[in-house]
């Protein structure tokens, strides 16, 4: 008995792919649940960390509103939601949220205050508005940088959506619950390996998106 | 007194395009950058602001463009206060090239170039062909269109910051120490490149430098700062070089200023003889006529006119003239074209002491001894003296 040949059993059971159970379905809600709290987590902390690093203003109170969100237990605020907003999606895209929006703030920031000062000098002394020059000049150059900090919070989202089964929501974490409840260890086993496979899957994604979104002029100069 | 007529004549320039009047800056911190400054910059023509490191260039400039806002005083940009009018229409108005280009290094060098006229709403076709005509003035190979900035070296980089300014033809063009991060030769091309530029476009340019030869050589005017932001002296370079207003300015201008003023005096004046001139072909009876107490070496060029060098009358015999065995006879210089600086700089670099002056297609017009010279040297500082009170 080892690990592959949990993982082995899981897979080649073809009752594990069919149903409200199946590995398509805990799949798909596990993405879905990961996707909504990315892109709330991103409609937060992009446009902030943006225009804070336009400006170059809040940078401190930023990295101390980081610092202290880094140090709420994911878990621990899961239980505290669900007692006080009871079961639903709500309470398990709080905790993902404030988990993944630190990384982009706190990066996006970072991005736009290391780029070089010279082409944004030249673009406002050409008469390029604040918003165009955001947007056209620092961004582009930024990217790589905030890329990495989405990359990051999206995988800390992947693996701790597992959560969401604690307060009888689906996604992939539901096998590790159900499993260690069951004792059923080829289903712990086959969870986790799906989240560490989505996991991996999601740094392909970020690559590729790096690959099409960055100029050849940045990726080089860098 | 002069008319403004001849004012334009002597000076190149007409009207004043920038009135800056008694402005002074005051940074948050207290630091006095500028400090009731005055200057009137002429039109189509290159004002050098120069000057120690923090003696307030930046701030000047850059209140051109309101990228500082001045504390007291006011700018005038063809009559009208800079301060009414909005913000990105001045700058657009306004090249701006900065000291290492800042180029956008996402972006193809055609579209760097482009980004004014694409801001100005040109389409991007139209904006790239014209992006393709400026590549061309500056000097860049169409072939360096698609590349990225991170291809280009910085003399490269430079020419592209230049053309980038000029994209959308504006009237001012203002530059600060664009320059100064390349070596020395690439250097002297950029700056040969922009007193072509200007000729062809006459643009109006402020340009920044703390390198005083480079103030002298691309300024119609040069204004002098000194620390504290205060005006030293504003004037032609040869005026600066002939008449520094005070010692701070003779200081910053250098121990050889006299020599560098003949730079600003033409050679065209310069009496030349052709007299001491034989060529290999010449017979002995030419050779003799030529052989006067008054040149003691008679210079030998070639059948066709050619400098070759060289040689004490005695020992040139007709038919036997062997090139090799003559003195060499240094760097010759272009007569009328070329300043009493370098006609003095041939005399004193010939072993014999005497010049050799050439046509524009290298044939010799004539030698000229540094006594001449010398006397050329004094007949024009007497002149410009009598000009220069003329125009005050
Ligand atoms: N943003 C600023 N805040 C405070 N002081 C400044 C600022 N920019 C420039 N200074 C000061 O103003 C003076 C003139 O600076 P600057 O115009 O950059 O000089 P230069 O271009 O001649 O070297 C210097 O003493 C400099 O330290
Ligand atoms: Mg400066």
């Amino acid at each position: 008995m080892n690990v592959l040949n949990f993982i082995n059993a899981f897979f080649s059971d073809s009752a594990h792919w069919k149903g409200y159970d199946g590995i398509p379905t805990r799949l798909w809600e596990h993405i879905l649940y990961s996707l909504v709290a990315l892109g709330i987590a991103a409609g937060i902390g992009l446009p902030v960390g943006l225009l804070t690093g336009h400006t170059g203003r809040g940078g401190n109170a930023l990295s101390l509103i980081a610092t202290a969100a880094r140090a709420l237990p994911s878990f621990g605020l899961l239980v505290l939601m669900f007692v006080v907003l009871g079961l639903g999606l709500l309470p398990v895209m709080i905790p993902l949220v404030v988990l993944a929006v630190p990384p982009i703030l706190v990066t996006t920031y970072e991005a736009v205050r290391s780029v070089d000062p010279s082409p944004v000098d030249a673009a406002r002394g050409m008469g390029m508005h604040e918003s165009r020059i955001l947007l056209q000049v620092e961004l582009p150059v930024a990217l790589p940088l905030i890329l990495s900090g989405l990359r990051s919070a999206a995988i800390q989202i992947v693996s701790t959506a597992t959560i969401a089964a604690y307060v009888s929501l689906g996604g992939l974490g539901r096998y590790i619950v159900d499993g260690l409840y069951q004792r059923d260890y080829e289903k712990v086993v086959g969870g986790a390996t799906l989240v560490a496979v989505l996991a991996l899957a999601t740094l392909g994604l970020f690559w590729a998106v790096g690959r099409l979104a960055v100029s050849p002029g940045v990726r080089r100069s860098n | 007194m002069v008319s403004s007529g001849d004012f334009c004549q002597t000076r190149r320039v007409c009207g004043v395009l920038i009135r800056i009047d008694s402005v002074t800056k005051r940074y948050p911190d207290g630091t006095v950058a500028v400090d009731r400054l005055s200057l009137d910059i002429p039109d189509r023509s290159i004002t050098v602001l120069v000057g120690p490191s923090g003696c307030g260039k930046t701030t000047t400039l850059r209140m051109i463009n309101r990228m500082v806002e001045p504390s007291e005083g006011t700018i005038l940009l063809d009559g009208r206060d800079i301060m009414r009018q909005p913000v990105n229409t001045l700058r657009r108005s306004m090249g701006y090239v900065i000291q290492n280009a800042g180029l956008f290094q996402h972006r193809t060098i055609i579209d760097n170039i482009a980004t004014v006229p694409r801001l100005l709403g040109w389409g991007k076709e139209k904006a790239r062909e014209r992006a393709r005509e400026l590549m061309g003035r500056v000097g860049l190979d169409a072939s360096l269109a698609k590349r990225y900035p991170y291809q280009l070296s910085g003399g490269q980089q430079q020419r592209v910051g230049v053309a980038r300014a000029l994209a959308a033809d504006p009237p001012v063009l203002l530059m600060d120490e664009p320059f100064s991060a390349v070596d020395p030769v690439v250097r002297k091309g950029l700056q040969d490149e922009l007193l072509r530029i200007q000729e062809e476009l006459g643009k109006t340019i402020v340009f920044v430098t703390h390198d005083i030869d480079e103030a002298v050589k691309l300024g119609t005017m040069v204004a002098v700062m000194r620390t504290g932001g205060r005006l030293a002296q504003f004037a032609p370079p040869a005026e600066l070089l002939s008449e520094p207003a005070d010692e701070f300015v003779e200081d910053f201008l250098g121990a050889d200023r006299g020599i560098r003023r003949l730079s600003f005096f033409p050679s065209a004046g310069l009496e030349l003889v052709t007299a001491p001139v034989v060529a290999t072909d010449s017979t002995a009876e030419q050779i003799a006529a030529r052989d006067t107490p008054d040149a003691p070496y008679l210079l030998v060029t070639s059948p066709d006119g050619k400098p070759l060098g060289w040689s004490e009358p005695r020992n040139l015999t007709a038919g036997e003239i062997d090139p090799a065995q003559l003195l060499s006879y240094g760097r010759p210089f272009v007569a009328g074209t070329d300043s009493l600086r370098a006609a003095l700089d041939c005399a004193v670099l010939s072993p014999t002491g005497w010049a050799v002056a050439v046509d524009a297609d290298g044939r010799v017009a004539g030698v000229v001894s540094q006594q001449t010279i010398a006397e050329a040297i004094r007949g024009a500082h007497k002149e410009s003296t009598s000009e220069a009170k003329a125009l005050r």
